[in-house]
C-alpha cells in the first residue's frame, strides 16, 4: 500500500469537513459584525434549495447550540436562559440559541447574525416553538412548512398513490408561498435555472450520503458513525446544494471506497459493531465514544445521520427538467423519513442489521429532546421482541452536563459489553 | 486447590468473598466504605482471608466489581457489579431468571440467562429514590436505626401514602406526616410500599420471569422483602448471603479465569 496515498486520503473528509466549518463561522462572524441577517434553518426539512437560489446565508441554531456544548460552554448559555425563566426540562438547543440571541449573538465560534427570516417544518415538535421566539424578539418573517408524516409505521405512500400526490400538491402550495415570501424578503426575482443549479448540487450530495452510509457495511468499518459521522452529517446539512457540499461528499465517496478496498477501518481491532439510536452526548463527545471503542466497540450504523440529515440519507434525487414538483416530492419523502427515522429506528435496524453485520444496538435517550426520546423504550421493546439484538438504554443529555454523569453511564456500558463477550464467547463454542 | 476472591466495592458497604475451587464459600467480610476507597477494598480483602483463615499466596485471581472495582488496586481484573450480581444469584439460586438488585444508591432490575448471563438490566437513574438512600433517609428523619426499620414498618395496620419520588424531600415528607400525628410504622410502612413500586417497574421492564432472586444490602431488611413479596404476589429467592452476591459472583468469574487458564491449547484439561 503507498503509505503518502494512505496518509492523503484517509481521515480526508473529516479534516476537509473541519476546515469548511470553520470558514462557515468566519462567513458567519463576518456577516454579523457587517449587520447583516440570516436565515435560520433547522436539519430537519432546511429547504436550502429554495433559499439558496436567493443567496441567502444560512444559520443552522440547532448547530450552532451543539457546538457550544462541544465546546464545553453549553453550561453557561443554559444557565442565561435559566434566569430568564426558560425551564430546566425544555429543549437545551432553544435555550442555548435564546441565550445567545441575548448577548449578540456571541459564539465560542465566533458571532452568529441575527435572523431575517425563520424557515421550519413540522418534523420536530419545538421548531415552532422556537422559531416563535425570534418572531417575537425581532419581529422577523416566519414560514412553516407543513410535511405530511407516516400514517402508521411502516405504511408509507408513494409517487402514483392518490394520498402521496394530494399531500405533494399541499407541499408545493407551501413552497410556492415561501418563494414569494423569500422574493419580498431579498428583493429578488425568483430564479429556476438557478434552483435547477442548486438541486444539481444536492443531488450528488444525497447520492455521495447514501452511498458513504452504505459503504459502512465494510469490515471493518470505515467511519465510526458517532464522530466521524457527525462531521459529514454538519457537512450534508450546511453545505447543502452548494458546490463546495457536491465535491466534499464526492471526495468523501472516493476516500471511503479507497478504505473499503484497501481493508482500512476506523478501529484497529473492531471486536463488536454498533448501531446508535437517538442524538449524540455532546458535553462529553469524544469520551462518550471511547467508553464504547476501548472494548473494541464502532458504530457503523446511526439513526442521527439519517434524521438529522433531513432524510438525505435516502440519496433522493430531483428531477432537474420539472424542479418544483420534483422538490415537493423530494421534500415529502425525505423530511418524512426524517421523522420516521426519529419514532421507528428500529425498522432500518431490523431491516439492514445483516448487511452491517451488527452485535448491538444503543439507545440513547436524551432529557431535553422528548421528540427524539420519547417513545425509545417501546422501540427498545419492539426491537428485542423481532430480534435477538442486544441492546443498551442509556440516558444523559445532549447540551446539560448536569445530567451527564460519566461513571453511571460507564457501568452500564461496561456490564453491556460484558453481556457481549459472554454471548460471542458462547458463538464461538457453539453453545 | 486454589482460591479466588471477589471484593465488591460499593457506595455505602464493601464486602470481600473468598471461595474455593468446590465454589464453596470459605471467607467473607463486610465494612463501609468510607472516603478511603482503596484502603477499604484491602481491608475487605484482608478481613475476608482472615475469615477463611486461608494464606494469601493460596488466592491466585482476585476480582474488583461495584463503583470501586477500579479502586481494587490489588485486583487482576474487574467486572460490573450487573454481572457480579446476575452471576452470584444464579449460583445460590440456579433457577432464578430476575434479579433485583437493591443498593445503597443503585437498584437494578436484570434479567438473567440459566448461565447467570445477562439479558438485559435497568437501573434507576440520576436519581436515590427507590434505594436503600431512601431508607437511610428515613431512619435519619425517625432516629430509628437501619436494621429495626423493617421490623417496625411491618407493625403497621394502616400505611402512609409517601408520593413524593425524591430521597432529599422523602425526609420532609415522612417530616410532615409526623406533624400530622401519624404512627411511625405507618410512615415506615409507607416508606417501603413507595420503594417496591418503584423497583417493581424497573422489574417489568426487564419482564417479570418467575424465579425472582433478591440480592443487595437491602435485601437484609425484612420490611422490604415482605412488601416486595406482597406486590409481586410470590416469594423472591432471599439469601443469607444477599448482600454477598456481587462480591461473590466476582469470585465466580476469578474462578472461571483460573480455570480455563489451566486447559492447554487446543485440548480439554
Amino acid at each position: 500500500m503507498n503509505d503518502t496515498l494512505k496518509k492523503e486520503m484517509v481521515g480526508r473528509g473529516t479534516r476537509e469537513g473541519a476546515a469548511l466549518f470553520r470558514d462557515w463561522f468566519q462567513d458567519l462572524t463576518e456577516k454579523a459584525k457587517n449587520g447583516e441577517t440570516a436565515a435560520y434553518v433547522f436539519v430537519m426539512g432546511s429547504i436550502a434549495e429554495i433559499l439558496r437560489t436567493f443567496d441567502l446565508p444560512m444559520v443552522f441554531p440547532e448547530i450552532h447550540s451543539l457546538q457550544t456544548a462541544v465546546r464545553h460552554v453549553a453550561d453557561d448559555y443554559l444557565n442565561v436562559a435559566e434566569d430568564y425563566g426558560y425551564s430546566p426540562d425544555i429543549c437545551g438547543y432553544v435555550k442555548a440559541d435564546f441565550a445567545m440571541q441575548m448577548q449578540n449573538g456571541k459564539h465560542p465560534m465566533g458571532q452568529i447574525p441575527k435572523p431575517g427570516i425563520a424557515v421550519l417544518t413540522n418534523a420536530c415538535n419545538t421548531y415552532l416553538k422556537w422559531a416563535e421566539i425570534w418572531e417575537r424578539i425581532y419581529e422577523v418573517p416566519m414560514v412553516s412548512i407543513d410535511v405530511p408524516a407516516t400514517r402508521e409505521a411502516g405504511t408509507r405512500t408513494w409517487p402514483g398513490d392518490d394520498q402521496f400526490e394530494r399531500e405533494k400538491k399541499y407541499i408545493k402550495a407551501q413552497l410556492m408561498e415561501l418563494i414569494e415570501i423569500c422574493e419580498d424578503h431579498t428583493g429578488k426575482k425568483f430564479d429556476i435555472d438557478r434552483l435547477r443549479e442548486v438541486l444539481g448540487h444536492v443531488n450528488t450530495m444525497s447520492s455521495g450520503w447514501k452511498r458513504v452510509l452504505e459503504l459502512n457495511q465494510s469490515r471493518p468499518s470505515l467511519f465510526n458513525a458517532l464522530t466521524d459521522g457527525t462531521v459529514y452529517l454538519g457537512m450534508s446539512n450546511v453545505f447543502r446544494g452548494t458546490p463546495e457540499g457536491a465535491e466534499f461528499f464526492t471526495r468523501l465517496v472516493e476516500e471511503m471506497e479507497y478504505m473499503s478496498a484497501n481493508g482500512i477501518g476506523t478501529l484497529t481491532d473492531e471486536k463488536y459493531r454498533l448501531s446508535f439510536i437517538g442524538v449524540p452526548c455532546y458535553p462529553i463527545f469524544r469520551r462518550f465514544n471511547e467508553m464504547f471503542t476501548e472494548w473494541g466497540g464502532s458504530f457503523v450504523m446511526s439513526s442521527y445521520l439519517w434524521f438529522a440529515s433531513g432524510g438525505s440519507n435516502l440519496g433522493f434525487q430531483y428531477d432537474l427538467t420539472d424542479p418544483l414538483d420534483s422538490l415537493s416530492e423530494g421534500v415529502l419523502i425525505s423530511v418524512r423519513d426524517a421523522m420516521d427515522s426519529m419514532f421507528h429506528p428500529e425498522l432500518t435496524v431490523l431491516n439492514n442489521s445483516k448487511e452491517y453485520n451488527i452485535d448491538g444496538v444503543v439507545y440513547h435517550p436524551i432529557k431535553s429532546c422528548r421528540t427524539t426520546s420519547a417513545g425509545m423504550a417501546d422501540n427498545r421493546r419492539a426491537l428485542m421482541e423481532n430480534s435477538d439484538l442486544p441492546s443498551l438504554f442509556i440516558e444523559s443529555d445532549m447540551m446539560d452536563s448536569r445530567v451527564v454523569t460519566e461513571a453511571q453511564m460507564k457501568n452500564r456500558i461496561d456490564a453491556f459489553f460484558e453481556g457481549l463477550a459472554s454471548r460471542k464467547a458462547k458463538a464461538t463454542i457453539g453453545v | 486447590m486454589a482460591l479466588s476472591a471477589g471484593v465488591d466495592v460499593g457506595s455505602t458497604q464493601t464486602k470481600a468473598v473468598i471461595i474455593n475451587e468446590g465454589l464453596e464459600i470459605v471467607g467473607r467480610s463486610l465494612i463501609d466504605t468510607g472516603a478511603n476507597v482503596v484502603q477499604a477494598a484491602e481491608k475487605a480483602y484482608l478481613n475476608a482471608l482472615n475469615d477463611s483463615g486461608r494464606r494469601e499466596e493460596e488466592v491466585t485471581y482476585v476480582i474488583g466489581t461495584g463503583y470501586g472495582r477500579y479502586k481494587v488496586t490489588f485486583g487482576d481484573t474487574q467486572v460490573t457489579e450487573i454481572s457480579c450480581h446476575g452471576r452470584g444469584a444464579v449460583h445460590m439460586f440456579p433457577k432464578t431468571r430476575t434479579v433485583l438488585d437493591m443498593g445503597g444508591q443503585d437498584t437494578k432490575a436484570i434479567s438473567v440467562s440459566e448461565t447467570g448471563e445477562i439479558v438485559d438490566f435497568c437501573m434507576n437513574d440520576k436519581c436515590a429514590a427507590g434505594t436503600g438512600r431512601f431508607l437511610g433517609a428515613a431512619s435519619m428523619a425517625l432516629d430509628i436505626p437501619l436494621d429495626k426499620l423493617g421490623p417496625t414498618a411491618l407493625k403497621s395496620e394502616k400505611p402512609v401514602k409517601i408520593s413524593t419520588t425524591c430521597t432529599v424531600f422523602a425526609e420532609s415528607e415522612v417530616l410532615s406526616w409526623l406533624g400530622k400525628g401519624k404512627k411511625i410504622q405507618d410512615i415506615l410502612l409507607g416508606v417501603h410500599k413507595s420503594i417496591s413500586s418503584r423497583s417493581i417497574s424497573l422489574l417489568r421492564r426487564v419482564g417479570l420471569d418467575d424465579e425472582i432472586t433478591f440480592t443487595g444490602g437491602v435485601a437484609k431488611n425484612i420490611g422490604m422483602v415482605e412488601v416486595l413479596n406482597e406486590n409481586l404476589g410470590s416469594k423472591m429467592n432471599v439469601s443469607d448471603d444477599s448482600h454477598f452476591m456481587g462480591a461473590l459472583g466476582a469470585a465466580l468469574f476469578a474462578m472461571d479465569h483460573i480455570k480455563t487458564s489451566r486447559i492447554p491449547a487446543g485440548g480439554e484439561a
